[in-house]
C-alpha cells in the first residue's frame, strides 16, 4: 500500500509540476519544493488511507518540443522521475544503487542537447556552513563528472551547493541527516 | 576637563523601528572585581519617551564589568550641572558616578547633557551634550555607555557598533537584520524565501557582503546599508560562497566551484577586474579570513584529511596548519589586535568555540553547549558573539574572551543565526 499510495502522491506532484510549467511561471519559490517531495519516504503521511486521483490528461500549449520533451522526466513510471542520490556519511561517491539513475539522465541528456541541468549539492545538517557549501559541492561536482563521463556536455550541467541550507527532513537524528545528505536533480525551467 | 560635543549627523538614520522583537539579555555568569557605578536618573528624560537611564545602565551592566547601584529618589534632583555631594556617594559605595540631564530646544529637539565623576578621586571625568531627535535617545544613551565604558576600563566601548544577523522564519522566510549591539532596533536589510548566509561587515560598516540562495545556488552580494542598494559580486558558474574583506575594504577573498572544486579567489569590492587564485588545492580550502595587518589569511581546508585551520601569507606561499588538536576545527575568526584566533572545534559530537592565543599556542574551549558556530570578536575584542542553538531554537550568545562572562540574546520569534559583529563606525 505504501507504495501505492507514493505513486499516487508523485502523480499528483508530478501533475502539479506540470501544471505550473504550462502556466509558464518559471521562478515561483514553491516549485523548488517538488523535486524534495517527491523523494518524501516518510511512512504514513497520506494517513494509511488511499487516495484516489482523477488521472491527469496533460495538455500541452506551449507549442514547442520542449513540453513533450519534459514528459517522461515527470513520468512516476520513468526513472528520469528520480531526482535525489543520497550518500553515506562524510561519502561523495554516487553509490552502486544510484547509478541507473544517473546513466538514465545522462542519456536523456545526450539525446537531449539543449536540456541543461542544475545539480545541488546538499549536507546534513552538522558542523560549519561554509565548510558545509564545500562538502555539497563535492558530491553535486561528483555527479556531473558522472553525467559527462557518460556523454552529456560540460555546459549542460551546473554543479552547485546549498551546503546544510535546503534539508529535505527538518529532523534532527540519523534517518533525517541521511535524507538530507544528497544530490538533487532540476532541469531547466524546475528551478 | 570639559569636552562639549554636538552630534549632528547619524549613520543610520532609517525608518522606525517595525516590530519591536528584540534580543533580550541574561547574564549567566559575571566577572570578578566589577566597578561599582551609581548612574543617576536623567533629569527630564521622561521627554524621550523610554529615555536614556535605562539603557545606559543596561549597557554597562552587559559588559559584565559594573556593578550597578541603586539610587534612591533625590530631592531637588541631581544634574550634570549640580554640585557633586561626594561623601553620600561614597557611603553607597559607588566608585563613579554618572548625573545628566535632558532639556528640549527651541528646534523641537532635545539637548542631553552627563557628566562622569571619580567618586573615589573626587573629581569629574568629563561629560557631553548631544542634540537629538527622540528616535536618537537609545543611540544617545550608547554613545554615552560607550564614553563610561572608556573612561573607567581604558579601552574602547561597543555599545555604540551594530550587530548583522540572519533569522530564518518558518516554513522559508530569511532575514538579513541589522541591531544595535544590544540586540534592540532590529532593522531588515534583506528578506528572502531562500537561504542567506555568512554575513560579512565591510571595515567601514556601510555594507555587509553575504552569501544569498535566490538563485537557488549561493551567489555573493554587496549590500550597501544606507541606501539599499546590491549587486551580486561573485555570480560565477557553480557555487560563489564565503566573503571576507581585506582590512582596506578594497578586496574580498571568496570561495568559488567555477574552476573546479572549492578554491579561495580574491576579487575586487567594486566588482571590477578578473578574480585572482588564491589556492590551487584537490581539497576544499574555504572561510578566509585576513589578519588586521592584511599579511595573512587564515582559512579552513581539509587537505590534511581532516578539516582544519591553516594560514597562507597574503601575498602568496605555502600554507601552514595552525590548529592540531581533534578532527574538526573549522571557521577562523581573528581578533582586532591579530594576536588570538577563534574558530569552532567539535568535540565528542559538541561543536564549540575555542580561542587560540597564536603567541604561546595555548587553547581553551569558552563554550559548552552542543552547536556553537559563527563566533564573532566585538571590535573591542572583549566579547566573542556566537551562534548556538537553545531549546531547539537558534538564538546568540556572547561570551568574555576570558569565558568568564556569557549570555544569551534570546529572541521572540524564529531561528536566529550567523552572527556578525560589525566595525566602529565615527
Amino acid at each position: 500500500m505504501r507504495a501505492t499510495s507514493r505513486l499516487t502522491v508523485l502523480a499528483i506532484l508530478g501533475a502539479a509540476g506540470l501544471a505550473v510549467l504550462l502556466a509558464g511561471c518559471g521562478t515561483s519559490p514553491t516549485q523548488t519544493q517538488a523535486p524534495a517531495a517527491v523523494e518524501d519516504r516518510k511512512p504514513g503521511a497520506d494517513g494509511g488511507k488511499p487516495v484516489e486521483t482523477s488521472p491527469v490528461k496533460p495538455i500541452d500549449v506551449t507549442g514547442g518540443p520542449s513540453g513533450s520533451a519534459l514528459a517522461p522526466l515527470k513520468d512516476p513510471a520513468n526513472i528520469l522521475s528520480k531526482r535525489s542520490i543520497y550518500y553515506d556519511f562524510d561519502k561523495f561517491d554516487v553509490k552502486d544503487e544510484f547509478r541507473g539513475l544517473v546513466e538514465a539522465h545522462a542519456k536523456y541528456l545526450r539525446e537531449n542537447p539543449a536540456a541543461r541541468m542544475l545539480i545541488q549539492g546538499n549536507t546534513d545538517e552538522r558542523g560549519s556552513r561554509e565548510y558545509n557549501v564545500g562538502l555539497g559541492q563535492r558530491r553535486s561536482d561528483g555527479v556531473k563528472k558522472m553525467l559527462v563521463l557518460l556523454g552529456a556536455r560540460d555546459n549542460q550541467v551546473e554543479a552547485v551547493s546549498l551546503g546544510e541550507e535546503k534539508p529535505q527532513d527538518a529532523g534532527h537524528n540519523e534517518a533525517a541527516w541521511a535524507r538530507n545528505r544528497r544530490s538533487d536533480l532540476l532541469y531547466a525551467g524546475e528551478y | 576637563m570639559k569636552r562639549w560635543l554636538t552630534l549632528l549627523c547619524w549613520m543610520f538614520l532609517v525608518a522606525p523601528p517595525a516590530a519591536r522583537a528584540q534580543l533580550s539579555i541574561e547574564i549567566t555568569g559575571a566577572g570578578a572585581n566589577r566597578i561599582p557605578i551609581a548612574v543617576a536618573p536623567f533629569v527630564g528624560e521622561a521627554a524621550l519617551g523610554e529615555g536614556l537611564t535605562a539603557v545606559v545602565r543596561a549597557d554597562l551592566e552587559r559588559s559584565g564589568l559594573f556593578r550597578l547601584l541603586e539610587v534612591p529618589p533625590m530631592s531637588p534632583a541631581p544634574t550634570e550641572a549640580s554640585a557633586v555631594g561626594y561623601p553620600e556617594w561614597r557611603s553607597r559605595l559607588a566608585d563613579a558616578l554618572v548625573l545628566g540631564s535632558v532639556s528640549a530646544r527651541p528646534d523641537g529637539r532635545f539637548e542631553a547633557r552627563f557628566r562622569l565623576f571619580d567618586v573615589v578621586k573626587q573629581q569629574p571625568l568629563g561629560g557631553i551634550a548631544y542634540t537629538l531627535s527622540r528616535e536618537q535617545a537609545r543611540a544617545t544613551a550608547h554613545r554615552i555607555a560607550d564614553f563610561v565604558y572608556e573612561k573607567l576600563t581604558g579601552e574602547k566601548g561597543v555599545f555604540s557598533t551594530r550587530i548583522a544577523y540572519v533569522v530564518k522564519r518558518p516554513p522559508n522566510r530569511y532575514e538579513l537584520q541589522i541591531a544595535d549591539a544590544d540586540g534592540a532596533g532590529a532593522e531588515t536589510a534583506l528578506a528572502s524565501l531562500e537561504p542567506i548566509i555568512s554575513p560579512a561587515w565591510s571595515p567601514d560598516g556601510r555594507r555587509l557582503a553575504y552569501v544569498s540562495f535566490e538563485a537557488k545556488k549561493p551567489v555573493v552580494y554587496v549590500h550597501s546599508l544606507t541606501d539599499g542598494k546590491r549587486y551580486a559580486v561573485a555570480h560565477f558558474r557553480g557555487s560563489n560562497s564565503a566573503p571576507a574583506w581585506s582590512p582596506d575594504g578594497k578586496t574580498l577573498a571568496v570561495v568559488l566551484s567555477v574552476d573546479g572544486g572549492s578554491q579561495m579567489f580574491f576579487i575586487n569590492a567594486d566588482g571590477s577586474g578578473p578574480r585572482r587564485r588564491v589556492t590551487t588545492s584537490s581539497s576544499i580550502d574555504t572561510e578566509p579570513r585576513f589578519s588586521p595587518d592584511a599579511q595573512w589569511l587564515y582559512f579552513t581546508s581539509d587537505r590534511g584529511g581532516s578539516p582544519q585551520v591553516y594560514r597562507m601569507p597574503v601575498a602568496g606561499g605555502e600554507p601552514q596548519r595552525v590548529t592540531f588538536d581533534g578532527s574538526y576545527n573549522v571557521t577562523p575568526r581573528l581578533s582586532p589586535d591579530g594576536k588570538t584566533l577563534a574558530y569552532v572545534t567539535r568535540n565528542a559530537g559538541r561543536f564549540q568555540v575555542a580561542l587560540l592565543d597564536l603567541g604561546n599556542r595555548q587553547v581553551q574551549i569558552i563554550t559548552d553547549s552542543e552547536q556553537d558556530e559563527s563566533p564573532s570578536f566585538a571590535p573591542n575584542g572583549r566579547m566573542i558573539l556566537l551562534a548556538t542553538v537553545l531549546g531547539g531554537r537558534g538564538v546568540l550568545a556572547a561570551v568574555s574572551s576570558d569565558g568568564r562572562i556569557r549570555q544569551r540574546l534570546p529572541y521572540s520569534g524564529g531561528d536566529v543565526r550567523e552572527p556578525a559583529w560589525g566595525p566602529y563606525i565615527d
